[in-house]
């Protein structure tokens, strides 16, 4: 009887830690949660204008699509040895850790180049913010300019949260050994969270995008 | 949930099933593409890739954020509160419709998106 309250004012914990998690991981929650609404927004602004105009649908499957599969690949990839980061920080294994973070952030930046690479591919077919290509104009009559505007937004934006993730991993890998697990855990928490923004991110702009006509 | 009461400080989870959730995370991502290569009606296309991501997002969520291995309270603290103003931000999307009326007018069809 004695262990079972015990137990249950242990969980408690006299409501010190109501969530059971430090204060930073519970702030990385928070602004994951607000993050995420910023992300939906932005896609459900795509969705609007996209079902409200005429749409080009531009990107053929080889090589448009499956390049971005790759991009896809790498960036999950990416959180699989994250998480294998966190797990051996918590058994203790902190150098070990910092490689796995350091692999993490390589993973990172190759899907910044690939992703920068597919940017000039579209950005030399002549597509800008507020413009498209006189081609695409002749195949899609009445296309609105928008095209360009979601499509760099979007992108960029979670363009740039994988760069400040590269940069926040490579100094959370330079200091591993000084930081609590649960640092550690937090900077795993960002990773995955942008990660998870790009498996809504590729289905939406470029897996509904395939160009009907083009293999 | 109950699996975590005892050992809270671990990272709980082995690298196994994390592992097989990365597998699944790519068979998922397979099968999207594979919808892509096949060129499905759109409406189809959307509905089936919305569903196959929000899988691909509560695997994130539970497994590599940990979320499963968190206190329930932890848990309906931040999610209800997403998912819900996400859906508030939805009701803005009928409207798109009345907006492809007004541009391309009711007499004459709109384009049909491809």
């Amino acid at each position: 009887m004695a262990t079972e309250a015990q137990a249950l004012t242990n969980d408690w914990g006299g409501g010190v830690h109501p969530y059971h998690v430090g204060h930073r991981k519970l702030g990385m929650w928070l602004f994951i949660m607000s993050d995420s609404l910023t992300f939906s927004a932005l896609l459900i602004g795509y969705a609007y204008v996209r079902a409200s105009n005429v749409w080009p649908t531009p990107f053929s499957f080889y090589p448009g699509i499956v390049f971005s599969s790759i991009m896809t690949l790498v960036l999950l990839s990416s959180s699989l040895t994250m998480v294998m980061a966190v797990s051996s920080s918590a058994k203790g294994r902190r150098s070990r850790a910092s490689k796995w973070i350091l692999a993490t952030a390589v993973l990172g930046a190759t899907f910044i180049v690939l992703h920068l690479i597919e940017w000039k591919h579209l950005i030399d077919e002549g597509v800008r913010p507020f413009q498209l290509p006189q081609e695409w104009l002749e195949r899609w009559p009445g296309a609105t300019p928008l095209f360009g505007a979601t499509f760099f937004g979007i992108t960029g934006v979670h363009m740039f949260h994988v760069f400040t993730g590269c940069i926040y991993l490579l100094v959370v890998a330079v200091r591993a050994k000084k930081l609590k697990h649960e640092d550690i855990e937090i900077s795993g928490l960002y990773w995955h969270f942008v990660d998870l923004v790009w498996m809504f991110v590729f289905p939406m702009i470029y897996l509904l995008s395939v160009d009907p006509g083009k293999h | 949930m109950s699996a975590h009461a005892e050992s809270h400080d671990h990272f709980a989870g082995t690298n196994r099933l994390f592992v097989s959730v990365w597998v699944w995370l790519l068979a998922l991502t397979g099968f999207e593409v594979f919808l892509g290569y096949i060129r499905l009606p759109v409406m189809y296309m959307l509905v089936i890739l919305m569903g196959a991501s929000i899988i691909k997002a509560a695997l994130i969520v539970a497994y590599f954020m940990h979320m499963r291995f968190e206190r329930l309270n932890l848990v309906m603290t931040i999610v209800p509160a997403v998912v819900i103003c996400i859906c508030l931000l939805l009701i803005f999307f009928p409207d798109s419709f009345r907006a492809r009326e007004l541009r391309y007018g009711n007499a004459q069809a709109a384009p049909e998106q491809r």
